[in-house]
């Protein structure tokens, strides 16, 4: 038998994993073998697919969901170079997200998984993020404080042990990906936000602005990001009245630095509060370089070990679903076939 | 049909105006908060939640999600059209679903959707004090009948209550505005 090299390096042991994640904005498919080596990594927004589907993709739609699942999940195992026969369980994310959104997935999920005579396994998309750093760091073991940090969600967790979650914070109003992103499109920069007020923060000054760090005093592992954004605003409208020029780098900069300041603060305070040695930082706000460089920095003094995925895995993807499902899978977990898409679902809820 | 203008001086009145308000909202209403950022359309769904028995603090705005379910008296679904860049985008999100269930639908960002809203509903629209950085004017709007008697109600609240408010002709010409 001819053994295919590079990407196509399926073949040889271990537990070949299919993940498919559609619980928001992307239609997304992954195999992964035996939790930590990612053979596929199939994204609907970084990849060209406007071929195989024939039309312009909306940007927010089940209905895109609908039309870019199979060609999708089709590329993520031929670059993989795995036939649909030879996966051994099916993961899928069932919530939290968008219930048209989500039951995409999971009905792609099921019917294959019968069909195949395959395990199901649901995934909890906010457990899938904290896999992202399994993934690629399997050696790490817990007890280790995680901040998962996102457009949607800004939660610290405690982890005793993998698939058993403490919620030790979240955020009473904004997301802190939200507050960047929308104080980005005030600025008159590019969505997502977050990447780009980094860029425009090079060059700024972070002590220009004195914005506000919601909660960091207070006693509590719970964040606040929307006293900060009514104050950029407010910040932003005063120089504008006044016919002044913004300046847009020190505004990055100074934003940046608060909500870096509030969320490095109560990740380091957490670790040291649960005596961990070991943060996890996950979700599209992990790739920020600043938060990367800080948490490294203030945990370094303490001997605390700081981990985060590769910037492909920090925003939603379906390789941590897969991760995160061959766990699952691994514990002997199996879900019913009546398994529903829970909008709302919760950490530690299943 | 008058509008009702309530003044609020900061985000805890906001959120105590919400929790007045909450009494007369029955399943199926549909509200329409309009405003800009920062404004406080999720102070108010806060204080709202908080008169259905809802914790305030886990109402968080649904920007990123579009769509936030919360479990009370009633269901509380809460909406956000901010990220949409297009209308059209909402009739993929099973909105009809929501807005013709068993809970009470409240949309931040509804004029951006306008045109998907129910013919009756109640709109609100806050806006920020010129001068005092906390204080906040929020304008109830009647969309049909049983929105009318909303406001009435919620009128004959005020008035029990440490608020100062005010009624508009709620087509600019008062003179009030």
């Amino acid at each position: 038998m001819e053994v295919k090299q590079g990407s196509s390096a399926a073949n040889g042991p271990g537990a070949l994993v299919l993940g498919i994640e559609t619980s928001c904005d992307e239609t997304a498919a992954a195999v992964v073998r035996d939790g930590k080596e990612i053979l596929a990594n199939v994204i609907s927004s970084q990849v060209d697919l406007h071929r195989v589907y024939g039309g312009v993709v909306p940007e927010i739609a089940s209905r895109k969901h609908i039309e870019l699942i199979m060609p999708v999940i089709d590329l993520a195992l031929k670059k993989a170079g795995v036939s649909a026969g030879e996966l051994d369980a099916i993961a899928v994310t069932y919530g939290p997200g968008l219930v048209g959104a989500l039951l995409v997935g999971l009905s792609a999920a099921k019917a294959m998984a019968l069909a195949l005579g395959c395990p199901l396994v649901g995934v909890n998309h906010i457990e899938g993020h904290i896999y992202a750093n399994v993934l690629e760091y399997p050696e790490v073991e817990p007890p280790l404080v995680c901040l998962t940090v996102s457009g949607g969600h800004t939660d610290l967790l405690y982890i005793d042990e993998y698939g058993r979650y403490d919620i030790l914070g979240r955020t009473r109003d904004d997301a802190a990906g939200e507050a960047f992103d929308k104080i980005a499109r005030m600025l008159g920069l590019d969505y997502p936000g977050g990447p780009e007020i980094a860029r425009a923060a090079v060059d700024g000054d972070p002590q220009a602005v004195e914005f506000p760090r919601g909660l960091l005093q207070a006693d509590t592992y719970d964040f606040s990001f929307s006293g900060l954004k009514t104050a950029a605003i407010n910040y932003i409208h005063n120089l504008r009245q006044r016919g002044e020029e913004l300046p847009v780098a020190d505004i990055a900069a100074s934003l940046q630095e608060a909500i870096v300041d509030v969320l490095a603060a109560k990740t380091l305070a957490a670790a040291q509060d649960y005596g961990v040695k070991t943060v996890f930082l996950s979700g599209g706000v992990a790739a920020n370089e600043a938060l990367r460089a800080r948490l490294r920095e203030l945990a370094g003094i303490h001997g605390i070990k700081v981990y985060y995925p590769s910037k492909v895995l920090c925003t939603d993807n379906a390789a941590m679903i897969a991760c995160a499902g061959y766990y699952r899978w691994l514990r002997g977990e199996r879900s019913p076939w009546d398994l529903n898409a829970v909008p709302s679902l919760r950490l530690g809820d299943g | 049909m008058k509008s009702l203008i309530v003044s609020t001086s900061s985000p805890e009145e906001t959120l105590a105006l919400g929790r007045l308000l909450a009494r007369w909202l029955r399943p199926g209403d549909t509200l329409s908060l309009t405003g800009d950022l920062g404004a406080g359309k999720t102070v108010l769904v806060k204080g709202i939640a908080a008169g259905l028995g809802i914790d305030p603090a886990a109402v968080t705005s649904p920007t990123f999600a579009l769509i936030h379910e919360y479990t009370g008296d009633v269901p509380l679904y809460h909406f956000d059209a901010y990220r949409l860049r297009q209308p059209e985008e909402w009739e993929n999100l099973g909105y009809e679903e929501y807005l013709r269930g068993s809970g009470i639908s409240v949309v931040e960002w509804g004029d951006l959707v306008e045109p998907y809203l129910p013919a009756q509903h109640l709109e609100v629209q806050i806006e920020r004090d010129t001068v005092h950085e906390t204080g906040r004017s929020i304008e109830f709007k009647a969309f049909g009948q049983r929105f009318q008697q909303v406001v009435q109600e919620l009128g004959k609240e005020l008035q029990h209550a440490h608020f100062s408010y005010r009624y508009c002709c709620g087509n600019g010409q008062c003179g009030t505005d």
